[in-house]
């Protein structure tokens, strides 16, 4: 067993109040730093311990804290981000259920890092029961002193609201959410301005990931150079992966950040279902593009995976036997984003419509053989263009499945049906 | 400052500038949907992008400011491909209405198709149907597969008229422009959202189907409609007679005036043309005859109006003559009307304010109370004599009885109301009216003198701000009708004083040299922005 940084303590049970979580330490690191460190320590713990954002881009934590400005005339917003909605991703709700005062706690002492005393938890609609946990706990946190005025005689004071989204997938990119929590339709706003100088109601506003707040209690307890060192250079600690789809395991581990994707599948989620023979893998949510059986032994870790084409993104990893028609897969996957898309710019509204009336076609056997070509150049077209990368999450799929699994689109448009075996009639 | 370098020009901008309005300022057009200079930035359209050196994407130019040194270009094939496909998401959709839609012509599919598209059409899939041809309020239809999504209409309703009744709804393709619950699209500025609408999805309902674009000519004018003196640009059909019923002036569009209006004008004034070529049109000279107005010709009409003149002058000398001119009329006619009668007639009853039963106010963006374009300049020219004070005796109701009124441009009968407005033509012997429309007030004049509107004269006004703008004819008098400056001119020429002016260029000469107000101005000066009288006191609401 690795060494663990989130679930160290629920591996077997579950730490539901705020006693059962002290007995194993927790909030000692909240202690430590209320009554020991200035915010910039904090700081400069994260940044030494290669902390990345665990909500899709990677993105060091200890920079973006420090971009928050240290003194601001407007009052300055934590936001959690625990919308959790990219496909095959199942990590956020793993901590709530679990362990919620480590959330609650990595709220507070990154609260106290930024300099904010008001932070909003913005949770996917879905998430209902998960949503009442939090509520309970944030009212147990508050009896016991580890929320409201005055946090453990320190002076420090945070308070901690809970907001339910309504069901959109857009409402995770950070200023969707943002928008969302200001009661809006949310639309992602055009940075710059970037939310760190000018986001929630126009203030000062750092939005995290529930599994990168929750990382950083361990980052304090135990240092950043232990958490560096639990990873791979510039990536530091390790990871909840949740495993999906075909495989005899499927479910969230947390493995440290580097481990090869091949350890994932056949160690810890016991191999092939059926043992059926592997076709594919998404390794970050159904946003990234897409791996073949050859690539995986990738080392999971931001910087390798994107070597290789593809992103670690949220950490959701789907497993594809050879019993999947790609093309279903990707007109599944292209529905969901033609779904989700704002509509607000004009190549992400039209585009992921388009692909997914032209996928369509392709896996009814109704098109053109020339018209893979014109999906891959729509998807071309799609992205770096737009406000926010929810088009380019939309199309970087579409390139890659097209030009991994050709084979199989073509067979479509040809023989108007699949060539998996059993072959599937359309 | 910094400098930036777009397409190897290079401009130094005030911080802040963002690459559109630099472009701008160089005359490199990057094209836009989205973008509209007096709303906020959206972002959306992705119609702008351009490439800036060192960045490795292509950038929104409406929402990235210039930094010293940057250098951009609209012309590399990167960006290029990157508008042409733009322009193709924003065409798959479309209905290419053209033949039947209104913007055709003035339409930005249309153009930066043609400039940026070129493309040919790959789409195989149905297009979406939408909702074609609502109508969305008093004076707006919507057509919304036509609608590229820009969202200035929206952002307009809620940055500018305040008024929030559209948004966009739904998300992704299905996301479409539509009317709030239970609302209108009724403000007096909705007008506005068909200007800014870059395509065919908003249409104006009192243009619609009347005339194609191509055949309108434009001059640039005044609105008349208050006493903001919005900047306009009056547009008419001069091809084309048998469009639109006849009617010459087809729409009136706003103009850009930075310290007047901007970008927008009101509902009012911008519907409210209709009377210039209304068939209550007054087209030549009337006489009354028994109970009939029976047409006269000019030189008839300007003898018996002389002789009339004459006649009280000599009777009951000036004190029986009262002149009421007209907050309608331009600085020029005022200045004319103030000479001949004034100076060269010395009749000092002359005034131009009529005290209006209808009490109007103003709203809380363009429109004033005082709904005539040229209080300031009538105060200038005709008051500053001071003195005479007509709402006394209208107010009074005296029974004291005069020879001769002569009035411009006034419905006395609407203002004042029927009853006070007979007895106060009662008290005189013979009424002269001057004006462009006939109205109950007309039908009592003894003598109707034909004018011209505002839209066929060149000339001034001067706003509540007493800033004076010029008006430009952009279509001919109606009938036998005169500019009134040109009217009184007759008058003159009839009573032995030949002015001798051969345009209201050559009035205005005359008027900056003897209205101290005016003192200095010219119309080179004024030019198609404005300017203002120095040291005036805004007239009160
Ligand atoms: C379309 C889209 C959906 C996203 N959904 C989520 C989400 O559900 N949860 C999340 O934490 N981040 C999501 N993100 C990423 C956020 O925008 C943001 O990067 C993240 O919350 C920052 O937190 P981190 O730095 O801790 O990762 C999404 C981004 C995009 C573009
Ligand atoms: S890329 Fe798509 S989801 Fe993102 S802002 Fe633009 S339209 Fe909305
Ligand atoms: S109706 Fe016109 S202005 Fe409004 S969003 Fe559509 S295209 Fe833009
Ligand atoms: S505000 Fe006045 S001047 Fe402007 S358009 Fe309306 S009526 Fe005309
Ligand atoms: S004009 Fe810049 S994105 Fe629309």
């Amino acid at each position: 067993m690795p060494e663990l940084a989130l679930l160290t303590h629920v591996q077997h049970r579950n730490l539901m109040t705020v006693e059962e979580y002290r007995q194993t330490g927790g909030y000692e690191a909240l202690r430590k730093v209320l009554l020991e460190m200035k915010p910039d320590q904090v700081i400069e713990e994260v940044k030494k311990s290669g902390l990345r954002g665990r909500g899709g881009a990677g993105f060091p934590t200890g920079m973006k804290w420090s971009f928050i400005p240290k003194n601001s005339e407007k009052p300055k917003y934590m936001v959690v981000n625990s919308d959790e909605s990219e496909p095959g991703t199942c990590k956020d709700r793993v901590i709530i259920e679990k362990t919620p005062f480590l959330l609650l706690e990595g709220i507070a002492i990154s609260s106290y890092a930024v300099g904010s005393s008001t932070c909003y938890l913005y949770i996917r609609g879905e998430y209902y029961d998960q949503a009442m946990i939090l509520k309970q706990a944030i009212e147990d946190a508050y009896r016991h002193g580890f929320l409201g005025k005055n946090i453990l005689g320190s002076g420090y004071n945070l308070d901690v609201y809970l907001h339910r989204g309504a069901g959109a997938y857009i409402c995770g990119e950070e200023t969707g959410l943002l928008e969302s929590l200001e009661g809006k339709k949310g639309w992602p706003r055009l940075k710059p301005p970037f939310p760190a100088i000018s986001g929630l109601y126009g203030c000062p506003t750092c939005v995290n990931n529930v599994e990168t707040l929750a990382a950083v209690v361990s980052i304090i307890q135990n240092g950043g150079d232990w958490y560096a060192a639990l990873g791979t250079p510039k990536n530091g600690g390790t990871r909840l992966f949740c495993v999906s789809g075909h495989v005899k395991k499927p479910g969230t581990y947390e493995l440290p950040m580097g481990i090869p994707l091949r350890s994932i599948i056949y160690d810890y989620a016991g191999g092939m279902k059926d043992d059926r023979k592997l076709k594919a893998v998404i390794p970050g949510g159904s946003s990234v593009p897409i791996l073949t059986a050859d690539e995986i032994d990738v080392k999971m870790d931001f910087d390798s995976v994107a070597a290789i084409g593809s992103l670690l993104g949220s950490g959701g990893v789907v497993v594809i036997n050879e019993d999947t028609c790609m093309v279903k897969a990707l007109l599944r996957i292209a529905r969901f984003y033609a779904h989700e898309s704002c509509g607000q710019c004009t190549p992400c509204r039209e585009g992921t419509t388009w692909l997914k009336k032209t996928l369509q076609r392709v896996y009814e056997g109704d098109a053109r053989q020339a018209e893979l070509d014109q999906v891959l150049s729509i998807a071309f077209n799609m992205m770096g263009t737009t406000i926010c990368p929810l088009a380019d999450a939309a199309a970087m799929p579409v390139r890659s499945y097209i030009q991994k699994f050709r084979h199989e689109f073509e067979y479509h448009v040809q023989h108007k049906c699949c060539d998996v075996k059993p072959a599937v009639r359309i | 400052m910094p400098t930036v370098t777009i397409n190897q020009k290079s401009l130094t901008v005030p911080e802040g500038t963002t690459i559109i309005q630099a472009a701008e300022q160089l005359n490199i057009e990057i094209p836009r949907y989205c973008y509209h200079p007096g709303l906020s930035i959206a972002g959306s359209c992705r119609m702008c992008l351009v490439e800036i050196e060192k960045m490795p994407k292509l950038q929104p130019a409406c929402n990235t400011r210039v930094t010293d040194g940057m250098v951009v270009t609209t012309q590399s094939p990167k960006v290029k491909e990157a508008v042409s496909g733009v322009l193709e998401f924003l065409l798959i959709n479309h209905p290419l209405d053209c033949p039947v839609c209104d913007q055709a012509g003035e339409c930005y599919l249309q153009e930066y198709y043609m400039k940026f598209g070129l493309h040919d059409s790959r789409m195989n899939e149905n297009k979406i149907k939408r909702h074609k041809a609502e109508v969305i309020g008093p004076h707006v239809i919507l057509d919304t597969e036509r609608c590229v999504l820009c969202s200035r209409c929206v952002r307009f309703v809620r940055e500018v008229s305040r008024s929030h009744e559209i948004g966009i709804f739904n998300r992704g393709g299905q996301s479409e422009i539509r009317l709030l619950p239970d609302q209108v699209l009724d403000n007096n500025y909705s007008g506005n959202v068909v200007d800014i609408c870059p395509v065919g999805a908003l249409t104006d309902r009192d243009f619609r189907f009347q005339c194609r674009v191509w055949y309108l000519s434009k001059a640039d004018s005044v609105c008349n409609g208050c006493s903001r003196g919005c900047n306009i640009t009056v547009e008419a059909n001069r091809q084309r007679a048998h469009h639109g019923e006849g009617r010459r002036v087809m729409r009136l569009k706003p103009r850009f005036n930075k310290e007047v209006n901007r970008w927008w004008i009101c509902d009012i004034g911008r519907y409210g043309y209709k009377f210039i070529d209304d068939p209550s049109r007054l087209i030549q000279p009337l006489e009354k005859q028994g109970d009939e107005l029976e047409p006269l010709d000019w030189s008839t009409a300007a003898e018996r109006a002389v002789g009339r003149i004459r006649e009280a002058k000599q009777r009951g000398g000036a004190g029986s003559i009262v002149i009421v001119a007209s907050p309608q009329l331009t600085n020029e006619d005022l200045f004319v009307t103030r000479k001949f009668f004034g100076v060269d007639l010395g009749i000092d009853q002359i005034d131009f304010r009529i005290p209006d039963k209808n009490t109007l106010s103003d709203d809380d963006f363009l429109l004033r109370a005082d709904r005539n374009p040229n209080t300031r300049g009538a105060e200038a020219i005709l008051l500053d004599g001071g003195g005479f004070d007509l709402q006394r005796i209208i107010e009074s109701a005296s029974t004291q009885s005069f020879g001769l009124l002569y009035l411009c441009e006034q419905d006395l009968v609407k203002k004042l109301g029927s009853e006070p407005a007979r007895r106060f033509l009662g008290q005189f012997d013979y009424v002269i009216y001057q004006g462009s429309n006939e109205n109950e007030t007309s039908g009592l004049a003894n003598l109707v003198l034909p004018a011209a509107t505002y839209a066929e004269v060149n000339g001034t006004f001067t706003n509540f701000e007493g800033r004076v703008q010029r008006i430009h004819a952009g279509i001919e008098p109606l009938g036998d009708s005169l500019p009134a400056w040109r009217v009184i001119c007759k008058l003159a020429q009839t009573a032995g004083f030949d002015y001798g002016y051969e345009s209201a260029a050559e009035v205005f000469v005359e008027l900056a040299q003897t209205v101290t107000e005016f003192e200095g101005l010219s119309y080179e000066k004024i030019g198609s922005e404005g300017m203002k009288l120095p040291e005036t006191q805004p007239v009160p609401a």
